[in-house]
């Protein structure tokens, strides 16, 4: 059966130890959207992504991914269901050790038995789709984080997957390097067919690209829909996240005993 | 790095230290164990072995000719059943006797080979009838001071 | 207080169970996942460069040093007994049997085995390794496996290195500085050092430690904390553990090797 949802999770609960970190998500990527999963730094999205790509099972729940659920899949199967995912992580992880080329290069030489003139032309290609067909012959060490980044979002692609995971994408880049990515994600999603997760929490940026909207926060989705939506949402977490005021929903201070008490104030008699 | 110069070092690499194998094999140690294919055992019997161990040399007239393969205590005849690996070069009759020696005073203990007249040699599993024990040196000693004091003694 | 204590040595006793158990199932694992380092015999070569073709400098270098001093305490001594004829069963029986092992052993741990830790504990820090993870790519397979094995072959082919070049030092001193004779030096050296007693056995020990050094390596690097402090700090583990399983190792296996223990 040909499912219209890519990406499905239901009920998922995950926690590290006795600490929860998921409480039961709920999400749905369609083929072909940009979905986006946001959240404040250390609700559990990258958790969440990890879930999706099999590297952790969830503790109770399913996680569906092309009408396939991971939980019940073999390591075999589990590597199968991978070749056609792709991955960008935070800091790029490209492989240090070798070229630009080679990074891009690797899983086609890992997976296919294609003659290195094949594996030529498809880096090449990738490499453009990126802009950065002039530095193949790079070492990483040598790239800027925008670059990199880049060059490994061509990585994510080169086996022309059909779900593609970004892990805050847009984390310490310049403007520039911002609307450069932004821009990158919403085109390969659109040329190449294919589903784009995005976890973040830069809430312009990605709010100019994507399709639908998933907020995270303590472990459960508080809010879903359009850009439009949330732009217009009046949910006081959401306004306070959009907004990016410093108080509100989630307070300014962790968890503390109160202020006079902690500075001993109150055992001071005068 | 470029592939084929990292090829290449690690080639030269392995062929050092093939190299270096084959020197310490050839020309530090010996290949003198001699193995069974081109040798012949023979036993020799003997009251007292001293100090003698497993793998000390055989000699004859100086010559290394083979190497002790097992010492044993023979239950029955209350003797040391030594068995002598020996190299199928040499040949020796069948009345050779066998003696143990020490090179040098206090070195390590032998083996010493003194080829008799017989025209018949020794062959696989053949027996060394005419031995020499070991000289104990504590033994010497005593009989040293035994002498000495009978010497001494009234008539 | 005590039971404070107690419940501190619990813990301890468990996380040091769990980590040795985890341990045998990454070694297991290795053992398991190296068919890609044979077949791909490419990427065990390059690892061949980094683990042994670097460590061939300080291993030459120190094996030279090792065999002169050898070949001067050994003269000083021999010479009082009048026994310096003696002096190349001395260097070679020595490094042969245990020092060269040894010591190159340690030194290959300090050179290769932390270089090995830093590289894999970095590769997990920057994600490299859930990285290859999520394109499909065993990082046993792919990146633990072929520097195990590189380990394991580089390793006695550098003690014998060692071995050798000590045994040349102690020829240069002990004969052409001193001037022991060079006939008696060699001989005497032949006749005492015998190819499977001594040179097997310090080759059987070689690869005892290379497999030892080597999966201690693998494992702080792929069980390292992934900061910076976790790195280096897996880094010097790498170090003082797999020295001192040197020494141990060396221990046991001299005992069932020399002493007849069989």
């Amino acid at each position: 059966m040909q499912n219209d949802n890519l990406v499905e999770i239901e009920d998922a609960v995950f926690g590290y130890g006795a600490r929860p970190v998921l409480k039961g998500i709920n999400l749905t990527a369609k083929r072909g959207q940009v979905v986006a999963i946001m959240g404040s730094s250390g609700c559990g999205k990258t958790t969440l992504l990890r879930m999706i790509g099999g590297q952790i099972k969830p503790g109770q729940g399913t996680v569906r991914v092309a009408g396939e659920s991971l939980g019940e899949l073999d390591r075999a199967g589990l590597y199968r269901l991978r070749r056609k995912m792709g991955m960008l992580f935070q800091f790029g992880a490209l492989f240090t050790d070798i070229s630009v080329f080679d990074n891009v290069a690797f899983q086609l030489r890992e997976h296919t038995d294609l003659p290195e003139d094949a594996i030529r032309d498809l880096v090449l290609m990738k490499l453009n789709a990126v802009g950065l067909r002039g530095a193949a012959r790079l070492m990483p060490s040598e790239l800027s984080g925008g670059m990199a980044r880049r060059v490994a979002l061509a990585r994510a692609i080169a086996l022309e997957p059909m779900l593609v995971m970004y892990d805050e994408p847009f984390a310490g880049l310049d403007p520039i390097s911002l609307g450069v990515t932004g821009n990158l994600i919403r085109r390969l999603t659109d040329t190449l067919g294919l589903t784009s997760l995005v976890v973040t929490h830069d809430v312009q940026e990605s709010l100019k690209i994507v399709d639908y909207v998933y907020f995270v926060s303590e472990g459960v989705i508080v809010a879903e829909g359009t850009a439009d939506d949330i732009r217009a949402s009046e949910l006081p977490y959401v306004h306070q996240f959009v907004h990016g005021e410093s108080d509100g929903p989630v307070p300014f201070h962790y968890p503390a005993p109160r202020y006079a008490d902690d500075l001993r104030l109150g055992g001071l008699s005068v | 790095m470029n592939k084929t110069i990292l090829d290449l070092w690690v080639g030269l690499f392995v062929i050092a230290g093939i190299v270096a194998l084959l020197f310490l094999a050839l020309k530090v140690g010996s290949m003198s164990t001699v193995n069974s294919s081109d040798s012949y055992e023979v036993v020799a019997r003997f009251e007292n072995i001293g100090g003698l161990k497993v793998r000390a040399p055989v000699k004859s007239a100086g010559v290394v000719v083979g190497r002790v393969a097992d010492i044993r205590f023979d239950n029955e005849k209350y003797e040391a059943a030594v068995t002598l690996r020996l190299d199928k070069r040499y040949s020796f009759p069948k009345d050779t006797s066998a003696a143990i020696m020490t090179s040098g005073l206090l070195g390590e203990q032998y083996i010493g080979l003194e080829p008799g007249g017989d025209s018949e040699k020794l062959k696989d599993k053949d027996r060394i009838l005419i031995t020499q024990d070991a000289v104990v040196l504590e033994n010497l000693i005593g009989q040293f001071l035994y002498g000495k004091a009978q010497e001494g003694a009234p008539k | 207080m005590f039971k404070q204590a107690i419940e501190n040595l619990g813990n301890r006793t468990i996380q040091g169970v769990w980590r040795m158990g985890f341990a045998v199932r990454f070694f297991v694992a290795i053992l398991l996942h190296s068919g890609t380092a044979f077949r791909r015999f490419g990427l065990t070569i390059r690892e061949m460069y980094f683990t042994g073709v670097l460590s061939l400098i300080i291993i030459l270098v120190s094996g030279l040093f090792v065999g002169m001093v050898l070949g001067l305490q050994g003269y000083e001594t021999l010479q009082r007994y009048g026994s310096e004829s003696a002096l190349g069963t001395l260097v070679a029986l020595s490094l042969v049997r245990e020092l060269g092992p040894v010591l190159a052993g340690l030194l290959f741990a300090s050179r290769a085995g932390s270089a090995i830790t830093a590289e894999i504990g970095l590769m997990k820090a920057t994600e490299q390794l859930s990285a290859m993870e999520m394109m499909a790519v065993d990082p046993i397979a792919r990146v633990v496996a072929p520097r195990f094995w590189a380990g394991v072959v580089s390793m006695p082919l550098l003690a014998a290195l060692f071995s050798a070049l000590g045994i040349f030092g102690g020829y240069l001193v002990g004969v052409k500085l001193i001037g022991v004779d060079e006939g008696s030096f060699w001989s005497q050296m032949q006749g005492a050092v015998d190819f499977e007693q001594d040179i097997l056995n310090g080759v059987i020990k070689s690869v005892v430690f290379g497999i030892a050094i080597t999966a201690i390596a693998l494992f702080e690097g792929y069980d390292a904390p992934p900061t910076a402090e976790g790195v280096s700090g897996a880094t010097t583990r790498t170090v003082v553990t797999s020295s001192l399983a040197v020494l141990a190792l060396d221990f046991v296996l001299t005992a069932f090797m020399f002493r007849g223990l069989n």
